[in-house]
């Protein structure tokens, strides 16, 4: 298949006053054409950095990274957008849907920057929202879908444009565990396509479903391997998501990186149990 | 992505906040409307004068003879050997004597009608044509004769078009009517140039118990050569008077520039002063497009990330400033026409039915041109801040 993603000793600083802080702190890794990944971590492990490294919107202080062969660190702004909008997908976990725009418009917003002409670009958004199960609210705002159904439109969004990678940031972060499951399931089904897919979560449970988990502690990469070998996760209990009161509606709030105390709590315990 | 899908999703965004983007244009179209009002209101001023001034006639002169106590006076004569001497320039010579006597017809006094005492030339230099009757003859003139033209407003108004052969009273004194003017003017109002009574100088210097000759209307052969024709009467009454104050010359065609002149300046003043708020709109476009940066961050963040390239998220947003300033400007343009349709009916009716205020498409092109380029200059610090933006922070602007 060929490697598509490739890091060697990727660093990413930031300066805070006095402090340095190593986001990502010399990150070697490859993805190969194909693959389904978790790059599983706390909040502050560097899994949001390197999120923005391979969504090519952050470059790295040092190292390279090898996007296609491409290296990335030494391309413009310009053409940072370009590769963005033809080699990436990106799914969020607050959909990061436009309001103001209907389903359609929301799915043709990457072909417009690609420059496809207005037919054939309402015609492949169409065929996308189809394919995941939205051909009938077309022309509905995003505000009148579930939270199942925006990040519906968000994944036929990365889509529309035949990106190389889908680069999911949490995309179940928001939604309850039925709806989880159903959103896992697709991008379980865009894999099975010959899609390569990579998922960014803090959370064990949802990393479980990729073949191959990456595991980042202090910017650093401490497991790389299959999601099923004993070394990836320690099942010290079986994963449940919080019940959350009101799981999809309002999403953006109840959503976020820094989980309440019992999850922070529940991920020690397993990168504990990883490392005995 | 092309300027016109561009524009559309200018257009949309302008249209999805209406109340807000009439708001941010109106500082745009309350100063285009009043350069347009303003600049009309002056182009009206202008052709009121020239009108006015062309009723004169812009091919003569008027010489006035003030005099140098009673020493020294030019006659009539002196003053017809000096056209003749001087015909390279100066073509004919009428004295005037304007009268300001009441005109009664039939018992009816008619106060706006103007009379005034001429030659046998004057129909001639001031290109009046006669409809009926006869002209004023050198004999009318030597003999003091009691009679008059009348203006065809006078012709129509107070004899119902049957004026030739009747009579008309001036300063109690009958006059016959030998000739009716053709109409000049399709305005009929009383006082316009039509509402006039032409008799023999001779006999209204008589009535007005005028001994000498005070004013004279001199054509010349050139207009373009109206300042030369002014230097030949000049130079001839200083040589009778040896003083430049006992006599004036007016060149109609002088005046009428100078007076234009002024009111250019006074119009150009105020449509400066009208502009600054077309600046200050300028200011309100920009400050209303931070505030929407600012609240479109995490769009702004969305789209950069979906791949709009820095000059694409600049574009969309100096596009939506233009396109709200120049919706203002053609709301202006618009509203300006508006008021000067309203000005002129209210001007009409209450000072001059002459005076209108007419906008010139030049100012209102400009207006829209500015008000386009307003909308780009102010336009374009917002758009930067907003292509500037970091994607990932832009993204996680709540």
């Amino acid at each position: 298949m060929g490697t598509l993603i490739e890091f060697k000793e990727v660093c990413k600083y930031y300066v805070m006053g006095d402090t340095t802080v190593k986001a990502a702190d010399h990150i070697s890794m490859k993805i190969d054409r194909g693959e389904f990944v978790a790059i599983v971590g706390q909040s502050g492990s560097g899994k949001s950095t390197c999120m923005n490294i391979i969504g090519c919107l952050d470059v790295p202080t040092s190292g390279t990274y090898l996007l296609d062969g491409r290296d990335v660190g030494k391309l413009n702004k310009n053409e940072l957008a370009e590769i963005r909008n033809r080699m990436l997908g990106f799914i969020f976990q607050q959909y990061n849907l436009l309001p103001k725009l209907d389903l359609i418009e929301n799915v043709e917003v990457p072909l417009m920057y690609a420059g496809v002409g207005r037919a054939e670009r309402r015609q492949r958004a169409q065929e996308v929202l189809e394919s995941v199960g939205l051909g009938d609210k077309l022309g509905n705002k995003p505000n009148e879908l579930s939270g199942g159904q925006q990040q519906r439109v968000s994944i036929a969004r990365a889509l529309v444009g035949r990106p190389a990678v889908i680069l999911a940031d949490e995309p179940t972060g928001a939604l309850d565990s039925h709806t989880s499951r159903e959103v896992l399931g697709l991008l379980k089904e865009l894999h099975s396509q010959g899609n390569t897919v990579v998922l960014i979560t803090h959370d064990n449970s949802i990393a479980m479903q990729a073949d191959r988990i990456i595991r980042l502690e202090d910017g650093r990469v401490v497991y790389d391997g299959d999601s099923r070998a004993p070394g990836a996760v320690v099942q010290v209990q079986i994963p449940v998501a919080e019940p959350q009161s009101k799981p999809a509606e309002d999403g953006p709030q109840a959503a976020a990186e820094d989980d309440g105390p019992q999850a922070a709590a529940e991920d020690e315990t397993q990168i504990a149990g990883g490392g005995a | 992505m092309s300027y016109l899908e561009t524009l559309r999703l200018a257009l949309r965004n302008i249209m999805g906040s209406k109340m807000r983007s009439f708001l941010t244009m109106l500082g745009i179209i309350i100063g285009v409307t009043a350069v347009i009002v303003i600049v009309g209101l002056g182009n009206g001023m202008e052709n009121y004068m020239r009108d006015s001034f062309a009723s004169l006639g812009t091919n003569s002169l008027t010489v006035m003879i003030t005099g140098r106590g009673s020493a020294r006076s030019v006659s009539i004569d002196d003053m017809y050997s000096m056209v003749a001497e001087h015909q390279d320039y100066l073509d004919k010579i009428s004295p005037t004597v304007s009268m300001s006597r009441a005109v009664k017809v039939d018992n009816e006094t008619h106060r706006s009608t103007s009379v005034t005492g001429v030659s046998e030339d004057y129909l001639a230099m001031k290109d009046l044509d006669l409809s009926s009757g006869r002209n004023l003859q050198y004999m009318d003139i030597q003999d003091r004769k009691n009679v008059a033209i009348v203006g065809s407003y006078v012709n129509e108004n107070y004899y119902y078009g049957r004026a030739l052969g009747d009579s008309v009273r001036i300063g109690g004194i009958k006059f016959r009517i030998i000739g009716v003017l053709e109409e000049q003017n399709s305005d009929d109002y009383a006082g316009n140039a039509d509402d006039c009574i032409f008799i023999p100088y001779s006999t209204a210097a008589r009535i007005s118990g005028q001994g000498t000759i005070y004013n004279y209307n001199v054509t010349i052969r050139d207009e373009e050569k109206a300042a030369e024709a002014k230097r030949v009467i000049e130079d001839a009454l200083y040589e009778v008077f040896s003083d430049s104050d006992a006599y004036n010359v007016i060149s109609m065609t002088e005046i009428l520039d100078m007076m234009t002149s002024m009111i250019n300046i006074v119009i150009t003043v105020l449509a400066i002063i009208a502009a600054i708020s077309l600046l200050v709109g300028g200011i309100g476009i920009m400050n209303i497009m931070l505030v929407s940066v600012t609240e479109r961050t995490r769009e702004i963040g969305i789209r950069k990330a979906l791949g709009a390239k820095e000059i694409v998220i600049l574009r969309q947003f100096v596009m939506e400033a233009a396109t709200t300033s120049a919706l203002g400007g053609t709301l202006g343009i618009a509203l300006g026409y508006a008021l000067s349709s309203l000005a002129t009916t209210i001007i009409q009716a209450t000072l001059d039915p002459m005076l209108r205020v007419t906008p010139s498409l030049g100012s209102v092109l400009m207006a829209f041109g500015v008000s386009a380029g307003i909308g780009v200059l102010f336009g374009f610090l917002p758009a930067r801040k907003a292509a500037l933006l970091n994607p990932i922070d832009a993204l996680r602007y709540e």
